[in-house]
């Protein structure tokens, strides 16, 4: 367990742009309840937004006819949602078990001198984000890195370095 | 040593394309299965013997015929394709590579069970891998093998992919379930079994990606041919997944019963850098270590691993040298289930808490002996007092290397740098 309860808010109203609405009308069939669309929701606000600001959870509940409370629970107890905003490139290092057994500490401590970043912190110019996350279920090709949903196995501080430049 | 059986298709340029698979004979089983009772659909899997491969290894048939009769209400099928288990990567290769072959496992299934609504609930790190069968849902719709004639026969079915977001927990079968209705992964107490009261109150069967789609093999070739592979209580075949200190790390499908170290050594390149063999985790990091003695007799099966005092588990082997700090790999595990505990067990929210703040102070020097039997008395009285197995998945594990280790933890404990060095 880990300390999600805290909720940023923009100021702004929020509302799913019209690519999302289509999903949203799309999936909810899918389901015999509607409160099954909570997840799904909740990515289709991430995907638009890049995180998932406070104001979006109230119109979900909206959206689905629940309790805000509902959606409140899901986007804080699920790890993968991010509650304040990333940077540009959002970088996930498994820290878990394979990767841990083949150098992931390497690239942790690469980015930690190199491009000043650390598990959980923004870079200032917004360009990176870090964070270190539990097994990504590629241990025969460990270490392995998702940069922004892609993976990228067998990992190490020379390819990063090529990575990371092609992506500023 | 390596069959071809889940990964036929494996190495095939394009294979996850319909027309690809097609070629290769996907979905040639359904006119045959259609043309079964769907009893004998569900007698056939259960004669094969076939084992639930999400790690539990019950037998797929038989929980299939848990489900009520003459019952009112929809019956779900539900994939589990969390696949979250630390050196577990074996589901994937099948949802990137030949998801048809998932989909044909599922309308079989989903034909023996009487269910017209499958969820596959997917980990939502597997973002590529999502992609990749929803593509092929898409494909197999366009061509009929899903929607409301399945291949033509008189049978609506229809499948849906459901994003998991970073939770182990829901992996766990009610939490799975709890998770697709909305709410956070908290697994339900037990009975009633999701077969008689599942996915919104109805009868639900949960089967492992793999464990579908082992199916078409045994629909097209018959039970026995299945049962040609394997130990007589463990047939068929598994995609082993071998991590950590090999030369050669990779997922590899090979039938049960061939003995580990002889795995390890052919498939895998044997331990890497010329390096001495430590340990070995057998099938997942919830399962407890083997010394390399104990390895030396083990073969990769059901009943093998039980009789080693171990779990075949989800057939994820992570093979460790002799350079690693056990008290930090003890370290590394609690961490990661002390991080996925979904918080509504006291012992396991707490407890795996407790087991890591033990194992950080003695990793640094601040640790005593005490310490070291408070954290095996922790194991004993968090087990099996919870409402899942999670905590367990821990302790089990740290109570191995506690008991196979232990000269490295009283190291910790006792061998402390002098206040001048520290």
């Amino acid at each position: 367990m880990s300390d999600r309860s805290h909720l940023i808010f923009t100021g702004k109203p929020f509302q799913f742009d019209a690519e999302r609405d289509a999903e949203f009308e799309y999936l909810v069939k899918r389901y015999p309840s509607r409160e099954s669309m909570i997840l799904p929701a909740l990515w289709l606000t991430q995907e638009q937004e890049g995180w998932v600001p406070g104001e979006a959870i109230a119109y979900i509940a909206d959206r689905i006819g629940t309790f805000a409370s509902q959606v409140y629970e899901a986007a804080t107890f699920y790890t993968m949602y991010n509650l304040h905003p990333v940077g540009r490139n959002h970088i996930c290092i498994c820290r878990t078990l394979s990767c841990w057994l083949r150098g992931k500490q390497e690239i942790v401590d690469y980015l930690a001198n190199e491009i000043g970043i650390r598990p959980g912190e923004i870079s200032e110019d917004g360009q990176f984000s870090l964070e270190e996350v539990e097994c990504l279920g590629h241990c025969g090709t460990a270490p392995v890195v998702q940069i922004n949903g892609e993976f990228h196995e067998n990992m190490d501080v020379e390819k990063l370095k090529q990575l990371l430049s092609g992506l500023r | 040593m390596e069959v071809r059986i889940l990964s036929r298709k494996f190495d095939i340029a394009d294979a996850h394309l319909l027309e690809v698979a097609k070629q290769h004979g996907a979905y040639a089983t359904l006119d045959k299965v259609f043309a079964m009772p769907p009893a004998d659909v569900t007698d056939e899997v259960k004669n094969s013997g076939l084992r639930g491969r999400g790690g539990a290894g019950f037998p797929a048939g038989l929980k299939w015929s848990f489900l009520p009769k003459g019952v009112d209400k929809p019956v779900y099928l539900t994939v589990n394709s969390d696949e979250s288990e630390p050196a577990t990567f074996k589901d994937r290769y099948i949802l990137t590579r030949d998801p048809h072959l998932l989909i044909e496992g599922i309308i079989i299934c989903c034909y023996a069970i009487g269910c017209h609504d499958c969820y596959i609930y997917i980990r939502g790190e597997y973002t590529t891998q999502r992609k990749a069968l929803q593509f092929a849902i898409d494909e197999a719709y366009a061509a009929g093998y899903l929607g409301e004639k399945v291949a033509g026969h008189d049978f609506k079915l229809d499948v849906t992919v459901h994003r998991g977001a970073g939770a182990y927990v829901c992996g766990e079968e009610t939490a799975l379930l709890e998770s697709i209705e909305g709410r956070k992964g908290q697994p339900r107490s037990k009975p009633p079994f999701p077969a008689v009261a599942g996915l919104y109150g109805c009868p639900t069967i949960i089967n492992n990606v793999q464990t579908i789609a082992s199916l078409p093999f045994i629909l097209a070739n018959g039970a026995a041919a299945y049962k040609a592979y394997g130990t007589e209580k463990s047939p068929g075949t598994h995609l082993f997944g071998i991590s950590g200190h090999v030369e050669k790390p990779g997922m590899y499908e090979l039938p049960l019963g061939l003995p580990l170290l002889e795995v390890i050594e052919k498939m895998a390149g044997g331990v890497w850098r010329g390096r001495k063999l430590k340990a070995v985790i057998p099938g997942g990091s919830s399962t407890p270590v083997l010394t390399p003695e104990e390895a030396a007799t083990a073969t990769l099966d059901y009943e093998s691993m039980a009789a080693h005092k171990t779990m075949f588990g989800s057939g994820g082997i992570v093979v460790l040298d002799e350079t690693v700090d056990v008290v930090e790999l003890t370290k590394n595990l609690i961490d990661f289930y002390h991080h996925e505990s979904c918080g509504q067990c006291t012992p396991c929210r707490e407890g795996l808490g407790w087991m890591l703040k033990i194992v950080k102070q003695l990793l640094r020097g601040e640790g005593t002996i005490a310490d070291i039997e408070l954290l095996r008395e922790l194991c004993d009285n968090i087990e099996m007092k919870t409402v899942c197995v999670l905590s367990a998945a821990c302790t089990m594990p740290v109570r191995s290397y506690l008991d196979k280790f232990r000269s490295e933890f009283v190291a910790y404990a006792t061998d402390r740098p002098k206040p001048e060095q520290a």
